[in-house]
């Protein structure tokens, strides 16, 4: 049966399309498996050429040349020769299962009312059901930092993995970090008020600081007492105080960054990351003195300024990197959850634009793993972490040549088809066999 | 006509004469005052160009009798001998609200959207109100007069400043007698809209463009007695039509589009712009019309802060730098202007950025005619305003010296023969520096400023001590409060009529005690000096770049002739793709294609390893444009993109730089009939015009499904607000364009409709449908709409179900131009799949893919690649559904679209295969231009950094310069504040 999937013939995968419920999640796995002859990209910048790579129990058990692997020792062998297999790709900072049609107010839970709301957590929102988070899969993304949005302190992260049947068996990290957005030093004239058009100091700026520490000290006042009587978003915060969650504060400008940097500082939070940091490579030095990594935007986004670099966004990621900051991609921006498909392509425009491919490969795989805190388990080919892996026909950062043959999440096989390949093989066959 | 004008002149002098005679007086004995009064010894400057030394001039009532040299002088007349003085016509502002308080906004709370027009028995649109008339809300506004006299202003041309037409202004001499000379002098326009009224439309300029269209034809069909209706509004548009016609423009890209209508319509138009007029300055010159021109310079940015400082645009900061030699360069290119207070947040700082505009090079005698002679002709009133004639009215500036001489002091303004003092004539100007002894000590005093409004600036030794002067009616005060005293007390000096020399007078001491004192007057040239040093540093003004943004070009490209060396050649013609070949551009064309080509001269590329390939078409986009939505009404086929496109995007240049050269911008998706296109090629650097493809197709768009159903609206009730009345819609519009068309043929008299001309365009198959669309119920129904009124549908953009009915298109002959993967961003888009286009292809339908996005458009060779990812659309093929496919769904296929010769050289020189993630263009080329090459932008990026690093340090410098003057003003006035003197001191 699985070996008959590969034979592409549209006419069968119709049929089984019908009698598969495609998105329905892949059973546990039960026997080990072997991929072989593939170019093994590790995702920590090692490229594995002619590799095999076997996993078991949901686990990665083998990584290394094909020659040094005993076939006899797995239940099944995929001979991907000439194709290449690589880690699940990591979407930070994502919104895919909260929001299902953007324009849709209804099918859409991710901005609640109120700003500070530390205590607000995706994961319960989280659709595992839903068909666009299914459309990634094809692509290779395979896990999301599944993130709300708005106000100040916008609420909690959860990291899921894109196979399950609900969102408490789609966690792999529960509430791994609270993301804020840190107030805009800088704001534009609002000429319908009087003022003059362009760039000026928002001079609420310090004001809005002072608030923020006030909230913070009184959060770490709190966790260090009886807390009584109880407070929900104060105690939601704990885990920033003792290093278990990160704290994601999502500021582009120099001040806002150096300022949420001595922030941390001065609060005792100990994991940091900036999300956008569009002027991060500005203050790298202090970021990477204090080890802060940035989660930058799609790089398929435009200059933030007229007279910026026309290709700067492409460029952005390779400039952080090569002053020495982890980095990783994520997916916040217009129609982000349909365009969180395209993420490999991020990376791959990455690459075109100064980067190194396997280095371009890292901002999707082990830098997003790093980040995220867990780099224990998935982000690289490892023995002994998830077997959340696929195979492509060809290089998966290019679109060219990104096409999916198999895919595992922790071991279990999943289906490649989505709402979208049931609809087009549909009409083909419409084509085809009803004229 | 000009024998009406002055006839009409002659009736209106006689009457405002004999309204003396006629008036009942009841407070004294009848008195009428004929005076003469002579000023004699003066230069007068009859006009820009004239002067008479030791001239004589002599007014009676409010006109002027003679001037001339050696005049005799009447007995009866007062002679004010003005001897070294001079006397100049005063100024005159053509484009003033002076006593007209602007129209207020009725408070409404309802958010519900007004389609119609409020008024009755006027024009359709309340935003027409050529009715209006800026007499009637005129009133004499004393404050401004003062001002406006200050400045040297005697005459206005003032209207009320609200509507698209905005009715008449009225020329008004600054003097509450009988100051108005004309009720109904001008009638003006605007792109914006009334306060009045809540009437939607127009939302856009464009909309505004095609209302003021429709309105003139509406005239001009009215004045034909074809109207059933009476139409106030057009009647007044019609019993106006022979005034001059002022029209705000205020930017530079709705100048050109105002001088565009004016074009257009026959008709002269004065336009008030931008003060910008030099960043296009050939198109200004070409356009005919006049110009009324602000001089409020931008002020320097305050750059200290590098962060602010880099968010500010490269073209805002030239803009500062080069906006003061725009009248220069109006001037210099003989273009006809006249200056305006407008725009100026206080008129007090007229004359220094007059001075201003003159030390960047402006002649004076330009400037002069800008404020005199060129408004009078304008308004028609030559004779009477502007210049000083015999019978001209007695409206002039007796001065100090030269009128643009910085140092120069205006002592009266004389208005309708009535004096206005602004500076006292026989006042001593005490400016210069002092040293002042007193109670034992010296101190050093400097007067400077205006003599109406002195500074003074007094130390001992090198310390500065807050002080404060007044200079009125021949009287000194000086007040200061002494160095280390610990109270707040003052000394306070008093000297009346002093002499040049010294200043002598009385005072008292902080502690109270009575003095005399004397400042003697030291080194009085110092000033002067400064003066002159300041002069001979002219102004440094920063080159334009075409267009006058960051990474514009110095000069014009030029098409060359261009030989591609040993490419892979996709041509997307039956030789499909070529290695190692070669392409000679000649003259814009592709000229040869194949091995071992030669060509002597041609600048040689060596493109091995290379991928050469026709440049990408976009059907559908945004860039470019500065409306895009014409929402107002649910059918806006008036309105076309090509009104406003916008050349300085530099949209244009990040969308080069992914190899596109040619693209569509569409009218946005907010009623079901949307607006007309714009095919335009990204010529970088070009007008607006100079974009636009040549002979091209005519496009419209339409728009179909959540949209237009206005179904994320609270608050709409336009209909349609379902499919059902969308088919509807479509139906009635085409029917009322076939009898219109009909009639039209017919030989009829019709009123000319701009709305049903472009929809008959679609029935007589001269203009194609891009049709916005999603579900298939939808497609199906415009292409049934469409074969009932005999045509076909051209385009279905979007179409994301268009795999649905891939048969039916292909039957109908429709095109799609869709996105390769875009999908869930709305309900109607819930079965777009991404193998959208494979489907269609297969089933023989014309394919594109579009980026309705300013982001993607430049990477569209990437999104062909999705084709082949998601369906298995062959490489060659899916690269067309970027360059050949949207080119046959423009029609444009014949000039562009493939590599053969013949056709217009729009090249992308790829540095590896077109379609790969990793490629990038390395030239865009459009019709032999090179408009991108990746080498020249890495250079432009530095010199963008350059020149802002240098423009920024100047504005520091000028911010610096500003320090010193401006801080120790802010310390007087603290002073003052503190103890809370009056402030009258």
């Amino acid at each position: 049966m699985k070996k008959l999937i590969l034979k592409i013939s549209l006419a069968f995968l119709f049929v089984s399309s019908q009698i598969l419920a495609q998105q329905t999640p892949g059973l546990t796995q039960s026997e080990s498996i072997l991929i072989t002859g593939v170019t093994a990209h590790i995702g920590n910048g090692t490229v594995i050429e002619n590799a095999a790579i076997g996993f078991d129990n949901g686990k990665i058990s083998f990584v290394g040349t094909a020659a040094t692997a005993n076939q006899n020792d797995f239940n099944q062998v995929i001979n991907a020769e000439d194709k290449h297999v690589y880690p699940g790709f990591i979407a930070s900072n994502t919104t895919s299962g909260l929001v299902e049609v953007d324009a849709v107010r209804a099918s859409s839970d991710i901005d609640e009312t109120g700003s500070m709301l530390p205590h607000i957590r995706s994961i319960i929102a989280y659709n595992a059901e839903s068909k666009v988070t299914e459309s990634l899969r094809p692509n290779g993304i395979l896990m999301g930092q599944v993130t709300p949005r708005g106000g100040t302190i916008s609420g909690t992260s959860s990291i899921v993995q894109f196979d399950a049947w609900n969102w408490e068996d789609a966690a792999m990290k529960v509430d791994d970090g609270i993301h804020m957005n840190w107030p805009s030093a800088i704001r534009n004239g609002r000429t319908w008020m009087g003022e003059e058009s362009g760039p000026t100091h928002d001079k609420s700026y310090n004001e809005n600081l002072t608030k923020l520490k006030t909230y913070f000290n009184e959060a770490r006042a709190y966790l260090q007492g009886d807390q009584t009587p109880r407070n929900l978003p104060y105690e939601s915060m704990k885990g920033l105080f003792d290093g278990s969650q990160g704290f994601f504060v999502h500021a582009g400008g120099v001040k806002e960054i150096t300022d949420a940097v001595n922030f941390c500082k001065e609060m005792g939070i100990s994991r940091l990351i900036i999300v956008h940091g569009n002027n991060a490579h500005l203050v790298a030095d202090l970021l990477v003195k204090n080890n802060i990594p940035v989660i930058i935007d799609r790089s398929h986004s435009l200059p933030s300024h007229n007279d910026e670099d026309v290709n700067f966004p492409y460029k952005r990621a390779g400039v952080l990197t090569d002053l020495g900051i982890t980095v990783a991609i994520g997916i916040e921006g217009q129609m982000e959850r349909m365009q969180s498909r395209n993420l490999p392509f991020y990376a791959g425009t990455c690459a075109a634009h100064g980067m190194d491919k396997e280095d371009a490969l890292k901002l999707i795989t082990s830098n997003a793993a790093k980040i995220l805190g867990i780099d224990d388990v998935v982000g690289t080919l490892e023995v002994g972490k998830h077997a959340t892996l696929f195979v492509s026909e060809g290089d998966a950062l290019d679109m060219r040549t990104n096409n999916l043959s198999h895919a595992f999440i922790q071991g279990r096989k999943l289906s490649l088809e989505t709402h979208q390949t049931k609809l087009w093989k549909r009409y083909m066959n419409k084509y085809e066999n009803q004229d | 006509m000009k024998k009406l004008l002055l006839g009409c002149l002659f009736i209106f002098i006689i009457t405002s004469i004999k309204a003396q005679d006629y008036f009942p007086t009841n407070t004294s004995v009848k008195t009428i005052n004929n005076s003469i009064t002579v000023f004699t010894n003066a230069t007068i400057h009859t006009d820009p160009s004239n002067f008479i030394t030791n001239g004589t001039l002599i007014i009676q009532n409010e006109k002027i009798i003679s001037v001339g040299k050696n005049l005799d002088i009447p007995k009866n007349a007062i002679v004010i001998d003005l001897n070294g003085k001079h006397i100049y016509p005063s100024f005159i502002d053509l484009y003033s609200n002076f006593g007209i308080a602007k129209s207020k906004r009725p408070s409404s709370s309802s958010r519900r959207p007004q389609y119609d027009a409020t008024r009755k028995g006027y024009y359709w649109n309340d935003h027409i109100l050529t009715d209006q008339r800026g007499f009637e809300d005129y009133k004499f506004d004393a404050k401004k007069a003062k001002e406006l006299h200050a400045a040297g202003f005697g005459v206005v041309s003032s209207h009320q400043r609200d509507g698209i037409m905005r009715g008449t202004g009225i020329i008004a001499a600054l003097t509450p007698n009988n100051g108005v000379l004309e009720t109904d002098a001008t009638q003006h326009l605007s792109f914006s809209k009334s306060v009045k009224s809540r009437q939607g439309y127009p939302y856009s300029v464009m909309g505004s463009m095609a209302l003021i269209r429709q309105a003139y034809f509406d005239a001009d069909w009215y004045a034909g007695g074809h109207s059933k209706t009476k139409d106030l509004a057009l009647e007044a548009l019609n019993s106006n039509k022979s005034l001059p016609i002022i029209f705000e423009g205020n930017s530079l890209d709705n100048t050109l589009r105002a001088a565009k209508i004016g074009k257009e319509f026959g008709l002269t138009y004065t336009i008030k712009g931008s003060g910008f007029e030099y960043e296009a300055i050939e198109e200004i010159k070409a356009s005919g019309a006049n110009f009324i021109v602000p001089i409020n310079f931008p002020k320097p940015y305050d750059v200290s802060n590098p962060e602010m400082a880099a968010l500010l645009n490269l073209q805002d900061m030239r803009q500062w730098n080069q906006a003061p030699s725009n009248l220069k360069v109006l001037a210099e290119n003989d273009v006809q202007f006249a200056l305006t207070t407008a725009d100026l947040k206080s008129i007090k700082s007229f004359k220094s950025n007059l001075l201003k505009a003159i030390e960047y090079g402006l002649d004076k005698e330009k400037a002069l005619a800008a404020l005199t002679t060129v408004p009078a002709e304008i308004l028609g009133k030559s004779n009477e305003i502007g210049s000083l004639k015999s019978g001209s009215y007695a409206n002039f500036l007796i001065t100090s010296d030269e009128i643009f001489e910085k140092k120069t002091i205006l002592y009266e303004n004389w208005v309708q023969g009535a004096k206005n003092v602004i500076t006292n004539k026989e006042l001593v100007d005490i400016r210069g520096n002092y040293e002042l002894a007193l109670d034992g000590k010296k101190y050093t005093l400097n007067i400077s400023g205006e003599l109406s409004k002195l500074k003074s600036e007094l130390k001992l030794d090198s310390l500065k001590i807050a002080s404060s002067i007044n200079y009125k009616d021949g009287w000194i005060n000086l007040l200061f409060n002494p160095l280390n005293e610990s109270k707040t007390e003052f000394v306070r000096l008093t000297a009346a009529a002093p002499d040049n020399s010294a200043l002598k007078g009385e005072g008292t001491l902080a502690n109270g005690s009575a003095t005399s004192w004397t400042a003697t007057k030291i080194d009085g040239n110092k000033d002067k000096k400064k003066d002159s040093k300041k002069s001979q540093e002219s102004p440094i003004v920063k080159p334009l770049t075409y267009p006058n943004v960051a990474y514009g070009f110095t000069n014009k490209p030029t098409q060359q002739t261009t030989l591609y060396k040993n490419a892979t050649v996709w041509t997307n013609e039956s030789e499909g793709i070529l290695q190692n070949t070669d392409v000679l551009v000649k003259d814009g064309k592709i000229s040869k294609i194949g091995q071992g080509l030669k060509a002597s001269g041609a600048t040689v590329v060596d493109a091995t390893g290379k991928h050469l390939t026709s440049g990408v078409i976009d059907e559908h986009s945004h860039i470019a444009a500065s409306s895009i939505n014409e929402g107002g009404h649910n059918s806006t086929a008036e309105v076309t993109i090509e009104d406003v496109i916008d050349p300085d995007d530099i949209g244009i240049y990040r969308t080069l730089s992914g190899g596109v050269t040619t693209i569509q911008i569409l009218h946005g998706s907010a009623n079901p009939i949307g607006g007309r296109s714009a095919l335009i090629k990204l010529k970088w650097g070009e007008s607006a015009n100079g974009l636009l493809y040549k002979d091209r197709p005519k496009f419209i768009k339409f728009a179909l499904g959540e949209n237009v159903k206005q179904s994320r609206s609270t608050t709409s009730y336009r209909f349609p607000q379902t499919r059902m009345g969308v088919e509807q819609l479509y139906i009635d519009y085409f029917q009322r364009a076939k009898e219109y068309d009909a009639l039209k043929k017919s030989g009829k008299p019709y009123r000319k409709d701009l709305e049903l001309e472009t929809l008959a365009e679609i029935l007589n198959k001269e203009r194609f449908i891009s049709c916005h669309s999603y579900v298939q119920s939808e497609i199906n129904m415009l292409m049934k709409v469409a074969e009932k009124f005999d045509f076909n549908i051209n385009t279905f953009t979007h179409i994301l179900e268009g795999y649905k009915v891939a048969d039916k298109m292909k039957e109908h002959g429709v095109g799609g131009s869709t996105f390769s993967d875009w999908w869930a961003y709305k309900y109607e888009v819930n079965d777009a799949i991404p193998y959208n286009g494979a489907i269609m292809h297969s089933q023989g339908v014309t394919v594109a893919f579009n980026s309705d996005d300013g982001e993607m458009i430049r990477r569209l060779n990437q999104e062909a690649a999705k084709a082949v990812k998601y369906g298995g659309v062959s490489e060659e093929e899916a690269w067309k559904f970027v360059t050949l496919n949207p080119a046959k769904l423009l029609h444009i296929d014949d000039k562009v679209g493939s590599v053969k010769v013949g056709k217009d050289a729009d090249l992308v020189l790829w540095n590896g295969h077109p379609m790969s993630i990793y490629t990038k263009a390395e030239q865009t080329m459009i019709e032999g231009v090179v408009y991108y090459d990746s080498e020249r932008d890495l250079q432009l990026i530095n010199d963008v950094k350059t020149e802002r690093n240098e423009l920024i340090n100047m504005m520091l410098k000028e911010k610096n310069k500003g320090m010193k003057t401006q801080l120790p003003k802010k310390k007087v006035k603290e002073l003052l504040h503190c103890d809370s003197l009056d402030k009258q001191i």
